[in-house]
């Protein structure tokens, strides 16, 4: 349990996503105009993130990783394998949660089809499999990997709301002082260093 | 032949991955911590884009409209993985300093992007010259920001430590200098690559009060009309509007874009070379 914990919180934070990974720094920088929409980003990469560790992690673990098949040595193919099971399953969570659970599908819906080419969910995956982490493991270790990116964006939405009002030197209007800020943000979450 | 230089120019040049698109973002700001990393990033990049520009562009009446999505990722997966192998046997230290990125590859929208809009359109050679040209621009800018973070970062370059004392005929210059860490760091390639859009924005703009024409940024943070990935992305929440991507919409979508292109064109952005060509 202490394990876990750790885990979590090491990729949390002291390992955050995009501050110290740079892994999913497009739509870090694309839907981090207002806290509502980066809340909603965050919560989509949440809920596919986990789904995908758990189901990467079975496929893994039962095929490609299994040493009863072809003696364990697929796991060349974990990379091809892994961003194919990722695109189909996001197509797949878009239309089940259509059906199935429209509230949630009109609140996350519209984000789903742009974390396809985000590439945190495949980082996670692989993750994983580098780390040897089991299922348990892998899927805590992804949804920790996602409140991560969660915090980072809806942090940063906060902060580009207020910047809106201020004034910046042409040049470095726009993305320019987002970076800036995303930077501070990385310093800030130095701090975290000494949690575990 | 004139269309392969063309197309070279292209890359390096007029559309640069790093400098003017702004395209591949996550390699860009993770493995510039020297300039060694950014070349083997770039080059593996390069060597990626290449082939699977070459076998995308060979496949093209092959394969079928509706899943060449899923197409391009398995070719571009598959010359990731070979890529991957053979750094792992041959560059062993590039690839530990590499780690994940490398299978990282494959999402990064600088491939997917020309495959979908250069190579699955045009014939084998110039899409090979498009990747030569395309990875190289990103290998110059990797290697750019690489030698920047580096020298402010760890005072070297390429590895080699600068010197502490420079002659010039009777005249010495000490050089004493220390290393900014915090520039190898995850915060150095955030300010660095806020310098560089700076410096890009300025630029833009004296270009553009001359009346020259600029070429569209495409990065993400960019908005769609421009971006070389908008095929696979789908579209881009916008004002806080998520561009609605369900079946209904996608029809309107399609509009809005065909719109937003004619909008781009009409104005000072000559996003037309992309379209163009």
């Amino acid at each position: 349990m202490q394990e876990l914990l750790l885990i979590a919180v090491g990729s949390a934070f002291v390992n955050n996503v995009v501050l110290s990974q740079f892994l999913g720094i497009c739509p870090f920088l694309g839907v981090s105009k207002n806290v509502k929409t980066a809340a909603g980003m965050g919560g989509a990469v949440v809920f596919v993130i986990t789904i995908s560790s758990f189901v990467t992690g079975l496929i893994y673990k039962y095929i490609l990783g299994n040493p009863n098949i072809m003696g364990g040595e697929l796991e060349y193919l974990n990379t091809i394998v892994f961003i194919l099971v990722i695109a189909a399953l996001v197509q797949f969570v878009e239309m089940f949660l259509k059906k199935v659970m429209p509230p949630l599908y009109s609140a996350l819906g519209v984000y789903l089809p742009l974390i396809t080419t985000n590439c945190a969910v495949l980082g996670v995956a692989l993750t994983n499999v580098q780390d040897g982490y089991g299922l348990l493991t892998g899927v805590v270790n992804g949804f920790a990997t996602a409140v991560g990116f969660l915090v980072a964006i809806v942090l940063m939405a906060g902060i580009r709301e207020k910047i809106e009002h201020n004034d910046i030197t042409e040049s470095f209007q726009g993305t320019p002082i987002v970076l800036v800020t995303a930077g501070l943000m990385a310093i800030a979450f130095f701090g975290f260093a000494g949690l575990i | 032949m004139s269309r392969c230089t063309e197309r070279l120019y292209n890359g390096l040049v007029k559309e640069n991955p790093t400098f003017v698109l702004m395209l591949g973002m996550c390699p860009t700001l993770a493995v510039t911590t020297s300039a060694i990393n950014g070349i083997g990033m770039g080059l593996s990049t390069t060597a990626v884009l290449i082939m699977s520009n070459m076998l995308i562009s060979m496949l093209r009446k092959i394969i079928p409209d509706s899943v060449r999505m899923p197409a391009f990722i398995v070719v571009v997966a598959s010359f990731v993985t070979i890529v991957d192998f053979l750094l792992e046997g041959f560059v062993p230290s590039l690839y530990d300093s590499l780690g994940l990125y490398i299978p990282l590859i494959v999402v990064n929208c600088i491939i997917l992007g020309r495959a979908e809009s250069y190579a699955s359109k045009n014939p084998v050679l110039p899409s090979i010259f498009d990747g030569i040209g395309m990875g190289l621009g990103f290998t110059v800018g990797l290697t750019c920001i690489g030698i920047v973070r580096e020298l402010i970062g760890s005072a070297q370059i390429f590895g080699i430590a600068l010197p502490e004392k420079i002659n010039i005929g009777s005249f010495h210059m000490f050089i004493q200098y220390e290393p900014l860490t915090i520039f190898i760091l995850a915060p150095g390639a955030f300010f660095v690559l806020a310098c560089l859009v700076a410096l890009q924005n300025r630029i833009k703009r004296n270009l553009a009060n001359k009346g020259k024409k600029v070429p569209a940024a495409a990065g993400c943070a960019q908005g769609c009309s421009s971006c070389a990935s908008r095929g696979i992305c789908g579209g881009h929440p916008e004002d806080g509007m998520p561009a609605a991507l369900s079946e209904e919409a996608a029809a309107d979508d399609a509009q809005d874009r065909k719109a937003e292109n004619e909008e781009s064109k009409n104005s000072e952005n000559a996003d037309t070379g992309k379209e163009g060509v």
